[in-house]
C-alpha cells in the first residue's frame, strides 16, 4: 500500500490556488474514471487528517482483493448465533394474537382464559401500533385499540415459558371485532364508492431505509396523491417528437421473506436494556427504542452479530420490538419474540405493486423530448408506492412529468424492498426504451448509448456488446419457428450514492501485535465485516482473518443502518481513517523505543520502516512489543464526501437470455450476464455473490413471486413458502458477473454500494425485453406465469386475426 | 417445561383462521392422520414435485401402519413432557420433551444446537435439514420421538476432528453464502449428496438442493462448491457468456 500521498506538481497547481486552500485542508490527487477506458487522476481538496490517497485496486495488497468471508466458518459450521438461536436462562417466549378479519374496530380483547394457561406468564395488548399509515386527524376514528386495515395486524402477545404454551394460550385471547366492509385489491380501491381504508388523510413515515410516500399530498377516497414532480415542458416535448410510444405496465405485491423472519429477544433490567435483533440497523433499533419507552439511548443495547438476512424490511423495533421489550418490562424476564414465516408474510412488509402509464417522445436521433408516468401502486395500508425513479433519473430528456398516486388497500403496509421503486419502474421505463429501438430502427444498445449519459453504464453496454450472448441475439423478433422460442434481451438500472453520516469506528492496536475494530455496524450478508478486516490489513500488514472484527453492537461507535446500499459506502471511510490514526499512534508510541523520530517512520506491508534509511525494517508485531503504553487506538467518523458537487448515479446493465415454450407457456432464463459498477469493489468475490442474489431475486419477481390475497375475505392465500413461490436452484440461469471498476475520488476508500444497483433493478425488464425478442409479443404484466404468457400470447393471436 | 400442555389434538384451528393451518395441504393430510412424519424431505417445494424421496422410506412402515389404523401394539405418549433418549452427533443425550416437539425444536431449544435454523416450519425450505441415518430430512417435519433410536447428524456433527467437512470448506472457498441462514441446510444436503454420489454432475446437485431456499441468491456458487469438492468441474458453473 502507498503511504506516501501523491505529490502534486507545482507546474499542475498555481500558486494562486495554492493560496486558495482553506486552513486544515490540502490538495491530492486521486484516480478517477473506469481502468482500461477513462482512468485519469484527478484533483480534490481533502481534509489534512485524512490518510494518504489509495491507488486503484490492482496496486493494493489487500483491498479490492476476495479473501474469504471473514465470518464464514462460523456460518458454515452452524457455530453462528442469530436473534433467532439467542437463548438466555428463564427467558420466555412470545406469540402474537393476530387479526384474522381485513378492516375492523376492535371493541373487546378478553385475555383472561390466555392468562390461565399453565406457563403464561405475561400478556400485552397493543394500544400504539408502528408500521402503518396514521390518520392526520385521529379525531377521525376514535378506538381505544387501534383499527384493524389488514388481516394479520397484531393485536395482542403472551409471553410463556414454552413457544407451544405461547402459541397455545395466543388462541386463547378472544378478540371481539366490529367488522368493516374492506377492499383487498388496488382496481377496486381506486373507485369512488370502494370502502375507505382511512377515512381521511393518512401518511406513513419512512424508515430507515426509505419506504413511506410522499406526505404533503392530496388524498381522495383510497388515493393518496398524486405527487408531481415536472421538468420542461412535456406538450411541448410531445409536438417536438418523431415518435411516441405510450403503454400501460403492472407489477404485482413481492414480499421479502429474508430467511431470518423479524423479531427480538429483549432484556429488560433496571438502567439497561438490551435487545438482540434481526435488524438492518442496530442504531435504528436502538432509536426506536429509546423513543418509544422514553429511555435515555445510553440505557438501550441492541445487539445483531449474525442476521439472516434483510431486504428493507428490517429498521426499527417495529411492533414486535416493542411487544418483546414490553412483556420483559412486564415480567422481569427476557423474551424472544420471532415471527412465523405466515406473520413475516403478512405484517413486516412488502414491495408494493404498480400501474403505470407511460408516455415518452423521441426525435429521429434517439433523444428523448419528453418523458411522462403516471403511477397508481399499492402499499397497503402504508404508503411508498412512488416508481418514478429510474424514468426520472436513468436518462436525458427535454421535459418530464411524473404523477405517483398510493393506493390504500387493506393489506399489510408496503416497506423500503431493495431499491423500492426501480425494478417496477424499470420494468416499464426499460421496455419503452426497448420498444423505442426498435421503432426508431436503432440497436437498443446504440440508442441507450446516445441518451444515457452514465460514464460507467456506457463501459457496461460496450462489455454485453462485446458478449457471446449478445451476439447470438437476432436483432429481428420472434424469428424461431418451433414451439420453443429463444430470445435475448437487455435493461439498466440506476441507483444513487447514498451516505450516512452515521457511520463510525474505532481501531485498537495491541502491544501483542493484534488489531481490532469496532462498529456498531451490523453485517447483513453484504460481507462488511470482511471488508473491515480487508482494511485493517491493509494499514497494519496482518491477514484479514488475524483481525478482530467486533460489530453489531452499540456499545461500540455508531454504525450505519444498512438500507440504500450505504453500508460499505458509509462506513469503510471511517474505518479506513481510524486505522490511520491508530497507526500514527501506533508509530508515535514505538519511535522513541526504536531510536526514531515518528515523522521518519512508516507502516508499510506489516512492516515499520525508516524513511531516512536510519533503522533497519522491523516487523509490525516486533514493534508493538516495543509500544510504550498496551493500547493505542483511535476512532474516526465519516467526513462528507470529497467533492459533493460530483453527484454520482451507481448502475448496471444486464442481458438475458430466455427460452419461451409458447405451448405451456413456461419461460427457462438460461444465463444472464450482470455488468455492474460500484465505485472500488473492496471485496469483488462478495461484490459478485450479492449481484447473484440481486439477478436471482429480480428473476424471481418477474417470473414467480405474487402475494395472493383473496377478495372475499380478505386473507392471504399463499402465507408460506410452500405457495409463495420464489426460484430455487432448478430455476437458477448461468450468471456472469461483470464488475466494472468505477472511481470517483470521493472518499479514503472510494467505495459505494452494490445491494440495490445489483440485478434487482435491470433483471426483470431485461426478461421481459427477452421475451419480447423471443416472441415478438409484449409480457407488460408480473409476475410472467405460464398462464400470464399464454394469456398475452393468445391476445396478439387474436389482434393479429381481427386486424 | 413440567406444566401441563394442551395436547396437540385439542388445538382448534378454526379459532384463528390465520393461525390455523388449514389452508394448507401438508397439514389437511396431518389432521387425517398421516402426520407430519409422513412428509420428509422434497416433499413438493418450490416447485412443481410430488414425490416423496428417499428420506421417506426410513418411516414408510409406520406411515403406512398408522394411514391404516394398525395401532395395537403402539405405547401412547402425552400430553405431558416425556423422557427420551436422542442420538445426535454420536453422543445420547436424555431430553424432556412434549410428544408433539418437533426434532428441530428438540435440537435448537433442548439441546442448544441452533446451527439447524427454522424458517417454514412446513417442509418447504429445508433450512432445517439433518441426517437421520445419513438421510437428509426435514426437522421441522419429524417428530422428536420419530428420531428415537436414530442416528441424527446436525450441522455441528459434521465436523470431524475439528477439521471442517470438505463440504464446509468449499463452502467458504466459493463464498456459497451471504447472510448464511440457509447454509447449514444447503451443507448437510449437498454433503449427504455426495456421500451417496460421490460424481454429481450439475444437474444432481440442483435436484439435491431443490428443496432448499436461499434468498440471498447462493445458488450458483453453492453448485460450484459441492463440484468442486466432487473434483467435477462443469461447464455451467464457469459460464462464458
Ligand atoms: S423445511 Fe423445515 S423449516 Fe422449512
Ligand atoms: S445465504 Fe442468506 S438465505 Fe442463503
Amino acid at each position: 500500500m502507498a503511504t506516501t500521498k501523491v505529490p502534486i506538481s507545482t507546474d499542475v497547481v498555481s500558486d494562486v490556488v495554492a493560496e486558495a486552500i482553506p486552513a486544515g485542508m490540502e490538495m491530492v490527487m486521486m484516480p478517477v474514471g473506469i481502468p482500461g477506458y477513462t482512468l485519469r487522476q484527478e484533483q480534490r481538496t481533502i481534509p489534512a487528517t485524512e490518510p494518504p490517497v489509495l491507488p486503484i485496486n490492482a496496486d493494493l495488497k489487500f483491498i479490492g482483493r476476495s479473501p474469504e468471508r471473514w465470518d464464514g466458518h462460523a456460518k458454515v459450521s452452524g457455530q453462528a448465533r442469530y436473534t433467532a438461536d439467542v437463548q438466555l436462562p428463564g427467558m420466555l417466549y412470545a406469540k402474537f394474537a393476530n387479526s384474522n378479519v381485513p378492516h375492523a374496530k376492535v371493541v373487546a380483547v378478553d385475555t383472561s382464559a390466555a392468562e390461565k394457561v399453565p406457563g403464561v406468564k405475561g400478556v400485552f395488548v397493543i394500544e400504539n401500533l408502528l408500521g402503518s399509515a396514521k390518520l392526520l386527524n385521529p379525531a377521525l376514528d376514535v378506538s381505544k385499540y387501534p383499527i384493524i386495515r389488514y388481516a394479520g395486524q397484531p393485536i395482542a402477545a403472551v409471553a410463556a415459558t414454552s413457544p407451544q404454551i405461547a402459541e397455545d394460550a395466543a388462541r386463547r385471547i378472544k378478540i371481539q371485532y366490529e367488522a368493516r366492509p374492506f377492499v383487498v385489491a388496488m382496481e377496486q380501491a381506486r373507485q369512488a364508492d370502494a370502502p375507505m381504508v382511512f377515512p381521511g388523510p393518512a401518511n406513513e413515515e419512512g424508515t430507515a431505509g426509505g419506504g413511506g410516500g410522499a406526505a404533503d399530498v392530496p388524498q381522495t377516497g383510497n388515493i393518496h396523491g398524486p405527487s408531481v414532480n415536472t421538468h420542461g415542458d412535456v406538450e411541448q416535448g410531445f409536438k417536438e417528437a418523431d415518435v411516441v410510444v405510450e403503454s400501460h405496465y403492472t407489477t404485482q405485491v413481492q414480499v421479502h421473506n429474508a430467511l431470518e423472519s423479524h423479531g427480538v429477544v429483549a432484556d429488560w433490567k433496571p438502567g439497561l436494556l438490551t435487545v438482540w435483533a434481526s435488524t438492518q440497523g442496530t442504531a435504528s433499533v436502538r432509536e426506536g427504542l429509546a423513543g418509544f419507552f422514553r429511555l435515555p439511548k445510553s440505557q438501550v443495547r441492541v445487539i445483531t452479530e449474525f442476521m439472516g438476512g434483510g431486504f428493507g424490511a428490517k429498521f426499527g423495533p417495529g411492533n414486535p420490538g416493542v411487544v418483546a421489550a414490553a412483556l420483559s418490562k412486564q415480567t422481569g424476564l427476557p423474551v424472544r419474540l420471532m415471527l412465523d414465516r405466515k406473520e413475516e408474510q403478512l405484517s413486516v412488509g412488502n414491495r408494493p405493486s404498480s400501474d403505470q402509464t407511460l408516455k415518452i417522445g423521441a426525435r429521429k436521433d434517439g433523444t428523448l423530448t419528453a418523458v411522462q408516468l403516471v403511477s397508481y401502486g399499492t402499499a397497503g395500508c402504508g404508503t411508498g408506492a412512488g416508481c418514478a425513479g429510474p424514468a426520472t433519473n436513468m436518462y436525458q430528456y427535454d421535459s418530464l412529468r411524473t404523477e405517483e398516486n398510493d393506493v390504500f388497500t387493506n393489506a399489510g403496509p408496503g416497506t423500503a424492498f431493495r431499491a423500492p421503486g426501480h425494478p417496477q419502474g424499470a420494468f416499464a421505463l426499460e421496455q419503452t426504451i426497448d420498444e423505442l429501438a426498435e421503432r426508431l430502427k436503432m440497436d437498443p444498445l446504440d440508442l441507450r448509448d446516445k441518451i444515457d449519459r452514465n460514464s460507467a453504464r456506457r463501459v457496461e453496454r460496450q462489455v454485453i456488446r462485446e458478449s457471446a450472448i449478445w451476439k447470438t441475439r437476432n436483432a429481428k423478433p420472434n424469428v424461431d419457428s418451433g414451439h420453443i422460442k429463444r430470445g435475448v434481451g437487455v435493461a439498466q438500472g440506476v441507483w444513487y450514492r447514498n451516505i450516512s453520516m452515521d457511520s463510525a469506528a474505532e481501531v485498537r492496536v495491541h502491544q501483542d501485535g493484534s488489531v481490532e475494530v469496532l462498529s456498531a455496524v451490523q453485517d447483513i450478508g453484504g460481507g462488511i465485516k470482511t471488508v473491515m478486516a480487508q482494511i485493517l490489513s491493509e494499514q497494519f500488514g496482518v491477514p484479514p482473518q488475524q483481525v478482530s472484527v467486533k460489530i453489531g453492537d452499540t456499545n461500540y461507535p455508531v454504525g450505519p443502518n444498512s438500507g440504500g446500499s450505504v453500508t460499505t459506502a458509509s462506513l469503510t471511510p471511517a474505518v479506513r481513517d481510524a486505522a490511520w490514526q491508530a497507526a500514527q499512534k501506533f508509530l508515535a508510541g514505538v519511535a522513541p523505543a526504536l531510536g526514531a523520530t515518528p515523522e521518519d517512520l512508516v507502516l508499510v506491508d506489516g512492516e515499520v520502516r525508516s524513511r531516512s534509511g536510519k533503522m533497519a525494517p522491523i516487523t509490525f508485531r516486533r514493534a508493538a512489543a516495543k509500544m510504550n503504553t498496551s493500547e493505542v487506538s483511535a476512532q474516526a467518523r465519516r467526513i462528507p464526501d470529497y467533492d459533493r458537487k460530483a453527484y454520482e448515479t451507481y448502475g448496471g446493465v444486464d442481458v438475458a437470455e430466455i427460452e419461451v415454450d409458447v405451448e405451456v407457456g413456461l419461460i427457462r432464463v438460461k444465463r444472464i450476464l450482470a455488468a455492474h459498477d460500484c465505485g472500488r469493489p473492496m471485496n469483488p468475490q462478495q461484490t459478485k455473490s450479492q449481484i447473484n442474489g440481486g439477478v436471482i431475486q429480480g428473476m424471481s419477481y418477474a417470473l414467480y413471486e405474487d402475494r395472493l390475497l383473496d377478495p372475499n375475505y380478505g386473507l392471504m392465500v399463499n402465507p408460506n413458502l410452500d405457495r409463495y413461490q420464489i426460484a430455487g436452484s432448478r430455476e437458477i440461469p448461468q450468471i456472469e458477473v461483470h464488475l466494472v471498476q468505477s472511481y470517483i475520488g470521493q472518499s479514503s476508500t472510494d467505495a459505494s454500494g452494490i445491494g440495490e444497483p445489483g440485478g434487482i433493478i435491470a433483471t426483470p425488464a431485461a426478461i421481459a425485453n427477452a421475451f419480447y425478442n423471443a416472441t415478438g409479443v409484449r409480457m407488460r404484466s408480473l409476475p410472467m406465469t405460464p398462464a400470464a404468457v399464454l394469456t398475452a400470447l393468445a391476445h396478439s393471436q387474436q389482434k393479429k386475426e381481427t386486424a | 417445561m413440567s406444566e401441563a400442555k394442551l395436547p396437540a389434538d385439542q388445538k382448534d384451528p378454526a379459532a384463528d383462521p390465520l393461525h390455523s393451518d388449514r389452508d394448507h395441504p401438508v397439514e389437511n393430510k396431518a389432521a387425517k392422520g398421516m402426520t407430519r412424519r409422513g412428509f420428509l424431505k422434497g416433499a413438493g417445494v418450490t416447485a412443481a414435485g410430488t414425490a416423496l424421496l428417499e428420506g421417506a422410506q426410513v418411516f414408510s412402515r409406520e406411515a403406512l401402519a398408522a394411514t391404516r389404523g394398525e395401532v395395537s401394539g403402539v405405547k401412547e405418549y402425552g400430553p405431558g413432557p416425556v423422557q427420551v433418549s436422542l442420538q445426535v452427533n454420536g453422543k445420547e443425550q436424555n431430553v424432556l420433551i412434549e410428544p408433539r416437539s418437533t426434532l428441530a425444536d428438540a435440537l435448537r431449544l433442548d439441546l442448544g444446537l441452533t446451527g439447524t435454523k427454522v424458517v417454514c416450519d412446513r417442509g418447504a425450505c429445508s433450512a432445517c435439514t439433518v441426517l437421520l441415518d445419513n438421510v437428509p430430512i426435514n426437522s421441522c417435519m419429524t417428530l422428536a420421538m420419530d428420531a428415537v433410536g436414530h442416528r441424527v447428524t446436525t450441522i455441528e456433527g459434521l465436523a470431524k476432528d475439528g477439521e471442517m467437512h470438505p463440504v464446509q470448506a468449499a463452502f467458504v472457498k466459493h463464498d456459497a453464502l451471504q447472510c448464511g441462514f440457509c447454509t447449514p441446510g444447503m451443507v448437510m444436503t449437498c454433503s449427504a449428496l455426495l456421500e451417496k454420489n460421490p460424481k454429481p454432475t450439475e444437474e444432481d446437485v440442483r435436484t439435491a438442493i431443490a428443496g432448499n431456499l436461499c434468498r440471498c441468491g447462493t445458488y450458483p456458487k453453492i453448485f460450484a462448491a459441492t463440484l468442486e469438492v466432487a473434483g467435477v468441474s462443469s461447464p455451467e458453473v464457469t459460464p462464458k457468456a
